[in-house]
């Protein structure tokens, strides 16, 4: 079976860090930030980018849609 | 290592460009911003930006029309369903729908919401139930739950006193002019996409003039709930869901529930 590498880019400064992408995550991926945004926020970011599947379920719950997805195949 | 993946040809997901990027101001894990993504998404895959016309309510939506960038006209509080009568009667061609709140369709505008069910407008309604008043500061709502505490039911909603909270889309679903009804959420990825579907039938039967297409969503308001956003997503699913059962109720005209 093909193996797929995901990765994710967060709109840092548009992110409210509310943390639901980081509870859905399936492989556990995401975590948030320790730095804070211009609002005072804590981000999502990537904590584990090895496990991301490129699954998408991130970006489709994320409340301010600041989740792009990219999915490639692993050789 | 991660970096060189990242190119267009890759891309799995962004946002739409129907959602303008303008922050949006609902609190951090609001269901709105998921809500409106689903139906810009939909509206966007169906190739209907210029032939869509929005109502927006009053409520903690009332800015959505900053948010979708598509036509939207305002309307005053609970009276959605009945400029979106003038609206689509105007221009029966446009797709029309309203998106409101618990406060705007299920209070102030339940006379609004039930006669333009029960003339069967050809239009989409979306109902966002957080059983709460958000925007004012988290009151009690015709839909808080049985005990719930809010800014004005501090020991919790006394149904001898104030009543049941409302099933509006059961109600609803029993006017003949209402082709179909349903309840969804939005706290898990896969709810998102029964969403999705259900906004598509819903906008295609409008379209094709079959009657009124309802569609409830339950959301969360984490800041009136007084919870973080993920505590109340799971709060939601424990309570809110129990009560408010999603699923079909009414398919193509007939009850299934």
């Amino acid at each position: 079976m093909a193996k797929f590498k995901g990765a994710i880019v967060v709109d840092k400064e548009k992110c409210k860090g509310c943390g639901i992408c980081m509870s859905i995550c399936p492989t556990k991926t995401i975590g948030m930030s320790k730095e804070v945004n211009g609002k005072g926020y804590n981000f999502a970011i990537m904590v584990n980018e090895e496990s991301c599947t490129g699954c998408a379920s991130c970006g489709r719950i994320c409340p301010d849609g600041v989740i792009t997805v990219y999915r490639a195949k692993e050789d | 290592m991660s970096q060189n993946i990242c190119t267009p040809e890759n891309l799995v997901y962004k946002k739409t460009s129907l959602l303008t990027d303008k922050i949006m101001h609902y609190c951090p894990g609001c269901g709105h911003g998921t809500i409106h993504r689903a139906l810009m998404e939909v509206v966007d895959e169906m190739g209907l930006q210029d032939k869509t016309v929005g109502i927006a309510p009053v409520g903690c939506s009332v800015l959505a029309y900053d948010y979708m960038n598509i036509d939207m006209q305002e309307a005053a509080h609970g009276r959605a369903p009945a400029v979106a009568t003038a609206i689509k009667r105007l221009m029966p061609d446009k797709l029309v729908f309203t998106y409101q709140g618990d406060g705007d369709l299920a209070a102030i505008g339940t006379a609004e919401t039930i006669h333009c069910c029960n003339r069967g407008e050809n239009i989409l309604m979306v109902f966002v139930n957080n059983a709460i008043y958000g925007m004012t500061g988290g009151q009690m709502a015709p839909t808080t739950l049985e005990g719930m505490k809010t800014a004005t039911s501090p020991y919790g909603r006394d149904v001898n006193k104030v009543g049941w909270p409302l099933r509006i889309t059961e109600m609803v679903a029993q006017l003949n002019g209402v082709w179909s009804a349903s309840r969804h959420t939005v706290h898990t990825p896969a709810a998102v996409m029964k969403l999705k579907k259900a906004l598509k039938k819903g906008i295609e039967d409008s379209m094709a003039g079959k009657g009124t297409c309802f569609v409830e969503v339950c959301s969360s308001c984490n800041s009136g709930w007084k919870m973080t956003p993920v505590e109340a997503n799971k709060w939601m699913e424990e309570h809110v869901l129990e009560y408010f059962v999603p699923g079909d109720i009414k398919v193509d005209g007939k009850l299934v529930r």
